[in-house]
């Protein structure tokens, strides 16, 4: 007996899937005090059988002090070859030059190519927004944001992968510790927060955009775990405007911390509740008030909900932020030590840098641990 | 027989007499896991009975390769913060960690025994199916996930502070004893769910709420409190730093949580 299939089907490419994990990492310093990556790497490094070279990026805050009232775009240029993006580079620039005006640019400066694999040309740009018309009532970054899905929804091969202000990402395919040397982040930045990721690309393909930190503005995003809510969550968030581009589940949390924390101002503590909400019977064993706002949080917010398992690191200005899954699936380590603060998927990692530590605990899944500027009003 | 050609040429070379170093000691700056392992595996068939290991840092399953057919065995010291699954499948070796340790210590380990002067974090004893843990602080999530015991052989985890969430999950066998040192309450949630074999007693109370419906809470018969009695006069003997008294621990409330039936998904699955 024949079945006819009516339904078009794309023929899925099995691939070998290697059974690893992720790393994550974070270190701020409270006071402000900015430091390079390099304890961060060496950190990052000493899990790298956690990943598989497949992915590796880093987030740094306060490393362009000289700009930092302007938003730094990382744009990553990619194509088959050197022409091709630098032809995706002249097609952002005619709309670059439309909506922002640009006080400096620059290809951000990198290490051997051939060190890494099939790298896209990868610049930097200082900006502030030019706008016209209705736009106007646009607050800057609401303005950015639209700029920004502008941008990876329709402008070919080029892609902002960081957009907030005295803040970067650098990102890419291989070992976060390769990606560090590439980008030279050991030398040439001090940061007074850096996150870190070594990747094990879950369900899609590497490529330079899909590796970890996922950002929008100052908000980053690294992450161990799988969101297996991706189509729900990306289906509630187009909504209000963002566009996935970039092919990995990891993203929707970058743009989930947005909605919820700049535009709906919401405090961490709610946010954890609506990412990890409690789940059902622990709801019924509140007190009544508790039971009404928690309820009111999963009947809202029920499409933001991340199910599956995750442990994450959200950077943003003056703040880290640690949050793992309500069942807490993925490992994660918070230590300080004097002004210093830690998160890490090790606690080996950690010691690593900081042989002494004043306390270390592993916080409980969907409550949030936060790390924050001492001088921050 | 088959285990015959297995046999590693240095246990020749020791059993005809040659001088053996009783202690060693490994730096294992930069070292990775399988050197490590190596090392010691190494260490232990040319006959050295004590290895100490220094500036360990995040290195896995540290003790995992010490299966010999001759039992013999060795003690580690640890110096560092071993990475996970340390002493996983540990084959009646000895462990001391001078620290912390990670995740999934124990894991599936045969017997022995392991002291963690420290934290340990998640799923520690997953699987242990015989030998002792001793944890001098508290613990993460998942601890005791499936323990189970077989005849003679019953695996203990004896745990200073208390533990995260899920403890006991789908456990089989096994004692667990958490102390709550320090006036630690117990705040973890989800006790045993799935529980179906073994015991796990509490110093201080649980809620009937934090704990699955398959376990029965209780109080500490006579038998109970003999075996309480005897892995905390040994809790004691490993950390003799903390200045504890028995009879002080002991003087307080346990609670005894034990599994309502042994086959609790029987009616579930089977028809």
């Amino acid at each position: 007996m024949e079945f006819k299939i009516t339904m078009p089907r794309k023929r899925r490419e099995l691939y070998k899937k290697d059974i690893c994990a992720c790393s994550i990492f974070g270190a701020m310093n409270r006071d402000g005090d900015r430091f390079t990556g390099d304890g961060v790497m060496s950190a990052i490094a000493n899990m790298h059988v956690r990943g598989n070279g497949l992915g590796g990026g880093f987030a740094a805050y306060g490393i362009y002090p000289e700009y930092k009232d302007y938003y730094a775009f990382h744009l990553m240029f990619t194509g088959s070859n050197s022409d091709a993006k630098r032809s995706a580079k002249q097609d952002f620039d005619v709309f670059l030059c439309e909506n922002f005006d640009v006080v400096y640019d620059e290809e951000i400066p990198h290490g051997d190519e051939a060190t890494v694999s099939d790298p896209p040309l990868v610049w930097r740009y200082f900006v502030a927004p030019r706008k016209c018309g209705d736009e106007t009532n646009l607050s800057d970054d609401d303005y950015v944001v639209m700029k920004v899905m502008h941008i990876n929804t329709k402008i070919e091969n080029a892609y902002v992968f960081s957009s907030g202000k005295n803040m970067g990402c650098f990102k890419g395919v291989g070992y976060p510790e390769e990606i560090g040397e590439y980008f030279m982040l050991d030398r040439l930045y001090k940061a007074y927060t850096w996150t870190v990721h070594g990747r094990f690309p879950t369900n899609t393909q590497a490529w330079w955009g899909g590796a970890h930190p996922f950002s929008l503005l100052d908000t980053t995003v690294v992450h161990n775990g799988e969101i297996s809510s991706y189509g729900t969550n990306r289906w509630y968030l187009e909504m209000y405007g963002y566009a996935c581009t970039l092919q990995t589940d990891t993203e929707v949390i970058a743009y989930a911390a947005d909605l919820l924390m700049r535009r709906q101002k919401l405090p961490i503590e709610l946010v954890a509740k609506i990412l990890a909400p409690p789940i059902w019977n622990c709801i019924d064993r509140m007190n009544e008030r508790e039971r009404r706002l928690f309820t009111a949080l999963r009947m809202v917010y029920a499409p933001l909900l991340m199910n599956g398992p995750f442990s994450i690191i959200i950077g943003q200005t003056g703040k880290m932020i640690g949050l793992t899954d309500r069942i807490r699936l993925r490992p994660l380590t918070a230590a300080t030590r004097g002004s210093m603060f830690y998160l890490s998927s090790e606690e080996a990692s950690i010691r690593l840098i900081s042989p002494k530590l004043d306390s270390v605990w592993t916080p409980n899944g969907g409550e949030p641990v936060v790390g924050k500027l001492n001088n921050m009003t | 027989m088959a285990r015959a050609h297995l046999a590693d040429p240095h246990m020749k070379k020791t059993a005809q007499g040659e001088e053996r170093m009783e202690t060693a000691e490994i730096d294992a700056t930069n070292m990775e896991t399988k050197e490590l392992n190596g090392r010691l595996r190494d260490l232990m068939l040319l006959g050295v009975q004590k290895i100490a290991l220094r500036n360990v840092c995040g290195q896995r399953y540290i003790g995992t390769r010490l299966y010999n057919p001759e039992r013999r065995k060795v003690e580690i010291e640890i110096f560092g913060t071993p990475g996970n699954d340390l002493a996983a499948f540990l084959f009646g070796h000895k462990i001391t960690v001078h620290g912390n340790a990670q995740d999934g210590v124990g894991n599936t380990m045969d017997d022995g025994e392991v002291v963690v002067e420290g934290r340990a974090g998640d799923v520690l004893g997953f699987s242990m199916r015989g030998g002792k843990i001793f944890v001098r602080d508290s613990v993460g999530y998942r601890t005791a996930l499936h323990m189970k015991e077989y005849e003679d052989k019953r695996p203990v985890l004896v745990i200073g502070g208390t533990s995260q969430d899920f403890l006991g999950e789908y456990m089989a066998g096994g004692i667990v004893i958490l102390l709550g040192l320090g006036g630690k309450s117990h705040k973890g949630n989800f006790i045993g769910n799935g529980m179906h074999g073994g015991v796990i007693y509490l110093r201080g109370r649980v809620e009937r709420a934090q704990v699955g419906s398959q376990v029965e809470i209780s109080p500490l018969d006579g038998a109970d409190r003999e075996i309480v009695d005897h892995y905390v006069s040994e809790f004691i003997e490993r950390f003799p730093e903390l200045g504890l008294n028995k009879e002080e621990i002991l003087k307080d409330e346990f609670m005894r949580l034990s599994p309502r039936s042994k086959r609790p998904y029987g009616k579930l699955y089977a028809y």
